[in-house]
């Protein structure tokens, strides 16, 4: 397979009129039949949704031809995560209790993307409610990796992830509560990027935990994710978590001039279960962005070596609230045959047959860490000890402009491997979750294989609201290095 | 390192949380998240005197907008994914909660 166009190569050839939205939809539809029933990226498939719109394009265009000049994502096709409602396009997070839910409404982002005119073709497979690292919890089964199909694409928008590295779209959505972005990404060797909290709204996305939620995109540039994050960014009404800031017009950040920028390396923390080939490819990078000026700076993060237990005690407290409302009443699954019963073994069967293992689990963790008797002892304690982890970034972004760290300590692992043991599944996110807790924006680049052909991520974290730092400093070593090119055969 | 969930602990916190286990599921789950309560004992033994807790990053609390009326959904699709609808009543059914 030959390197995809980029969007912005196929937004250029649709405005230009060079091509047809038609034809590039019909091309993307066309591969997502070929390659998905190896892959199992796409839980739904929204063939006429991406078809009408990319018809809508062209008669726009065939009535004025300057009339798609100010869409900056004409006719590109995109995937779009399974936890984002779409109006009349049935929305699942990959759990039995919404198999058949059909959003009455869009997600602002989806407004967002199709008003900027985007073709959303499918909806994609990911871990069950966004909880997972390896999509092996979702209720519809698991996807494959594009480079190994024995292996996890990552999690949990792994679907998204796949999409992208097999060429289906040259885009895609995902949602990054723990590192359910950047470590697909790394995984399947694109580009994923989780924005600050509060860029982006989360109006239509199926919550898992409120104050660690984000979504962002998935792509093969940092350029592209850069095109897609200024679609997507900005304050919104119906989302009281969005910041009101002016359009990060992201893409002028892309100079690739990174001449005295300062790198931050906490290498103590690679300490941490780092398999030696995601090392190797790790401190290769840094000597690609040295060379490219910038300057390496040793940082201490004492207190992010916490990270997880103190994700997995708040982000569980908060899904067990946040799942409260699946309940068999309102919408979704109701347990056959619990309509006579009462309403105590109506909710309790319902949400026993609705939601998997993983999902039953995190909630009960999480009811027990905020129940009497243990919240001062694990939740309490854990959102102090959230504030200390984002004081060491505070003070780790006084001395340099972006903190690097390998995405994943590991490469894809096999499907099967790791499901009976989910505190060993939990340390996969171990460089992942500390941005989600400090709310800080964080991308992953592509910066190697190993020997057995893996991808390898490169994870840059930046002060909050500086998207700009982190996607310029990507470019740039994109711009140094081959390894995005790079496709799967 | 010492037990500190016991297969009553994770029923009883089932039970709050509307989720009804079988016995097999008790116990892996007993099992399993007594391992990652172990894990995270590191935490309980941070020093956290005065520290504020961050329940959120938010740079600020809240905001205030226009009090306008905005659309909203019709009755019947806010009934449509319901398992049990009374679309003639507008009413979404439950089982009886008295006896």
């Amino acid at each position: 397979m030959s390197a995809p166009d980029t969007a912005a190569t196929l937004r250029d050839a649709v405005v230009s009129g060079a091509r047809s939205a038609e034809e590039v939809c019909r091309e993307a539809l066309d591969r997502l039949e070929r390659l998905d029933p190896a892959l199992h990226a796409f839980n739904t498939v929204t063939a006429e949704r991406a078809l009408a719109g990319a018809r809508d394009l062209d008669r726009r265009r065939a009535a004025s031809p300057r009339a798609l000049d100010s869409l900056p994502l004409a006719g590109v096709p995109v995937a779009v995560k399974d936890n984002l409602c779409t109006r009349g396009v049935r929305t699942t997070a990959s759990s039995r209790i919404l198999e058949h839910y059909v959003p009455p409404y869009d997600a602002t982002i989806v407004t967002r993307l199709e008003g900027a005119g985007a073709l959303i073709v499918g909806k994609t497979n990911c871990d069950e409610f966004a909880m997972g690292s390896s999509n092996e919890n979702s209720a519809f089964g698991p996807v494959h990796n594009p480079w190994d199909r024995t292996r996890t694409p990552g999690g949990s928008s792994g679907g998204s992830a796949a999409a992208v590295a097999a060429g289906i779209t040259p885009v895609a959505i995902g949602s990054d509560t723990g590192g359910s972005i950047r470590q697909p990404a790394a995984l399947c060797g694109i580009t994923g990027l989780k924005p600050s909290y509060g860029r982006v709204s989360r109006y239509g996305l199926i919550a898992f935990a409120s104050s660690l939620d984000q979504i962002g995109p998935f792509a093969r540039t940092a350029a592209d994710a850069a095109r897609l994050l200024d679609v997507m960014a900005g304050e919104d009404p119906r989302d009281a978590t969005t910041a009101a800031l002016p359009a990060p017009a992201l893409q002028g950040a892309l100079t690739g001039d990174v001449r005295g920028m300062r790198i931050g390396v906490p290498r103590r923390l690679l300490d941490q279960g780092l398999d030696p080939e995601v090392r190797e490819a790790f401190l290769a990078a840094l000597d690609v962005l040295r060379g490219r000026g910038t300057t390496l700076v040793d940082v201490e993060l004492p207190r992010a070596r916490y990270a997880i237990p103190v994700y997995y005690l708040v982000a569980t407290a908060e899904a067990s609230s946040n799942l409260a409302r699946y309940d068999g009443v309102r919408y979704g699954f109701r347990a056959p045959g619990t309509s006579d019963t009462d309403l105590r073994t109506m909710y309790c069967r319902t949400r026993d047959l609705g939601f998997g293992p993983e999902v039953k689990r995190r909630i009960i963790l999480g009811t027990y860490v905020l129940s009497a008797g243990y919240y001062d002892a694990y939740y309490l304690k854990a959102q102090q000890v959230r504030t200390l982890i984002r004081q060491d970034y505070d003070d780790a972004f006084t001395r340099t402009d972006v903190v690097a760290l390998p995405t994943s300590p590991v490469p894809a692992f096999r499907l099967g491997e790791r499901v009976d043991d989910p505190l060993q599944m939990y340390l996969n996110d171990v460089f992942t979750v500390s941005a989600n807790l400090t709310g800080l924006p964080a991308i992953s680049v592509p910066c190697g294989f190993t020997r057995g052909r893996l991808p390898i991520g490169l994870q840059l974290t930046g002060p909050g609201f500086d998207e700009a730092a982190i996607l310029r400093v990507a470019d740039a070593y994109e711009r140094e290095t081959g390894w995005w090119k790079e496709v799967p055969e | 390192m010492a037990k500190v969930l016991t297969p009553a602990d994770v029923a009883r916190v089932a039970a709050l949380a509307h989720l009804e286990l079988t016995e097999e599921e008790t116990a892996v789950f007993t099992r399993q998240l007594d391992a990652i309560l172990a894990y995270a004992d590191d935490v309980r033994q941070i020093d956290t005197t005065g520290v504020p807790p961050t329940s959120h990053v938010l740079p600020r609390q809240s905001r205030e907008r226009a009090d306008e009326v905005q659309p909203s959904l019709p009755p019947g699709e806010a009934l449509a994914n319901a398992p049990d609808p009374a679309p003639s009543a507008g009413l979404f059914k439950v089982p009886r909660v008295l006896g």
